[in-house]
């Protein structure tokens, strides 16, 4: 599976959601993935590509990492695997 | 002062998933403890205990609600779902806001403690699930049943060991009772037959391999239970106007502290206790029908509390009736009181009262009626439950038949 897949995967579960209604643009909110089920996201994202992902519940916009749509996750995603070497 | 009764309950334990099955294993006088299945037990020296078997927590619970529930939690739920449909309260409005919930338990989260430790530690993982500590948490069962019901007024948790239950209950009755609380959702849960909880309590040297006999000259131990009790605690006008079915009411409690020894009990300590519901509910030692003990089936707790019975009853000790159900579902620790308390019940408004099990020899220094082996049917007007915790905390709750 791509990293798109998998990342869309995992949100989709989060927001209980099949895979096929997740698309790249959609944002976290309009998925109606809270915050409590986003920590949950980048943990299972964090397990699945065995990556560290550099987030900051306190203050989620403070760090590198773009959640502000579907389609900014999965290329940071793929940013940090280039950047870990996974 | 409001007058307290209850018009709920509910409960899993190892002798049965609900109120009916455990009345009638309480009756039948059949055993809930048995061998462990959980992880790394071969490394376990004690390997029985009162384990919920066949219990599935999908069967209950969705992912996100398992990924927030521990077990104890999730028994806790359970129990408090059958109590408060039995009750037919719904919480809205003034009497939401009312109306509270303060639960018992000793390990609170200890499964979650030690699956994550076991993953950090043993397996080197170097992350852990993000909710793990609104899991593992003491207060996360009172949390959830105040948020499941929305209960929104005085709510918290009590961890006083083994008496965690009855000193959870005591509030609960106090609370209504001087006027803070309408209703209150009370009782308690333990969760703590896992790897680390078992090997923790191996260390103390007080567990049975075999069994739980209280007051028999053969015993040789507690064992270890798990589960819940919850009950809805009301005030009586407010259960009158509604014209709720009433199981029994609530009429004294009382605690004392030994301030001896950490783990030793203390005879003196028990019968202030003792005294201390007594005189709390405004009772004579003669009305007194049926003491559900403490009793763990350790050498040193069935003696002190049987003298301490004896010191309080004098020649009336000889006339009650005194068991212990953890021969049955074991000693459920932090949840123990609660699910004790349905014997109680039990007595008081089926007139059957809960055998000691396992039964086999009498002991001089345990010369009291403990209902050996086989349930006995008896009018029983008032009852008491006995918890006596480590750390030397005591609690008695006092019950009368409505």
């Amino acid at each position: 599976m791509s990293t798109q897949e998998q990342v869309i995967a995992i949100i989709a579960e989060q927001a209980m959601l099949e895979p096929e209604d997740v698309k790249p643009e959609h944002t976290l909110e309009h998925l109606g993935v809270d915050s409590m089920a986003l920590v949950e996201a980048i943990f299972a994202i964090e397990e699945r590509f065995d990556i560290s992902v550099p987030f900051n519940a306190n203050d989620p916009s403070a760090t590198e990492f773009d959640i502000s749509s579907v389609a900014s996750i999965i290329a940071a995603v793929d940013a940090l695997k280039a950047e870990q070497g996974k | 002062m409001a007058r307290v009764v209850i018009t709920g309950a509910g409960t899993i334990n190892p002798l049965g998933t609900d109120l009916a099955t455990t009345f009638a294993a309480m009756r039948e006088g059949r055993c809930g403890i048995g061998p462990l299945e959980i992880t790394d037990s071969h490394r376990l020296s004690i390997q029985i205990g009162g384990q919920i078997k066949g219990y599935d927590e999908t069967q209950h619970f969705n992912r996100q609600q398992i990924a927030l529930y521990d077990r104890f939690t999730q028994f806790t739920l359970l129990a408090a779902r059958e109590a408060v449909d039995q009750s037919g309260l719904t919480f809205t409005g003034a009497l939401a806001d009312q109306s509270g919930v303060v639960l018992g338990t000793s390990g609170g989260g200890l499964n979650t403690q030690d699956e994550n430790y076991r993953a950090v530690y043993e397996e080197g993982k170097n992350r852990v699930h993000p909710f793990i500590v609104p899991k593992l948490m003491n207060n996360a069962a009172a949390s959830h049943v105040s948020i499941e019901w929305n209960l929104r007024g005085p709510s918290f948790t009590v961890a006083t060991a083994c008496a965690s239950s009855n000193h959870a209950m005591g509030q609960a009755f106090n609370m209504i009772r001087c006027g803070m609380a309408k209703v209150m959702v009370t009782g308690g849960s333990e969760a703590m037959l896992c790897f680390g909880g078992i090997k923790a309590w191996e260390g103390l040297r007080v567990m049975s391999k075999d069994a739980c006999r209280p007051f028999s000259a053969t015993r040789n131990g507690m064992v270890q239970g798990e589960g819940a009790g919850v009950f809805v605690f009301e005030e009586l006008d407010h259960a009158k106007a509604r014209g709720a079915d009433i199981l029994c009411e609530v009429i004294g409690f009382a605690m004392s502290s030994d301030a001896s020894d950490i783990v030793t009990p203390s005879k003196q300590g028990a019968a202030r206790a003792i005294e201390g519901a007594l005189k709390d509910a405004g009772l004579a030692k003669e009305d007194v029908g049926y003491i559900n003990a403490h009793g763990t089936g350790t050498a040193a707790n069935d003696k002190t509390e049987c003298a301490a019975v004896a010191t309080v009853f004098g020649a009336h000790a000889d006339r009650l009736m005194m068991s212990s159900t953890k021969s049955m579902h074991g000693h459920l620790i932090g949840g123990t009181g609660a699910v004790e308390l349905l014997a109680c019940i039990m007595a008081l408004r089926d007139g059957v009262v809960a055998p000691t099990i396992g039964y086999e020899e009498p002991d001089p220094e345990c010369a009291i009626d403990v209902v050996p082996n086989v349930a006995r049917d008896a009018q029983v007007d008032v009852a008491l439950s006995n918890a006596f915790a480590f750390g030397g905390l005591n609690a008695v709750l006092a019950l009368r038949k409505h």
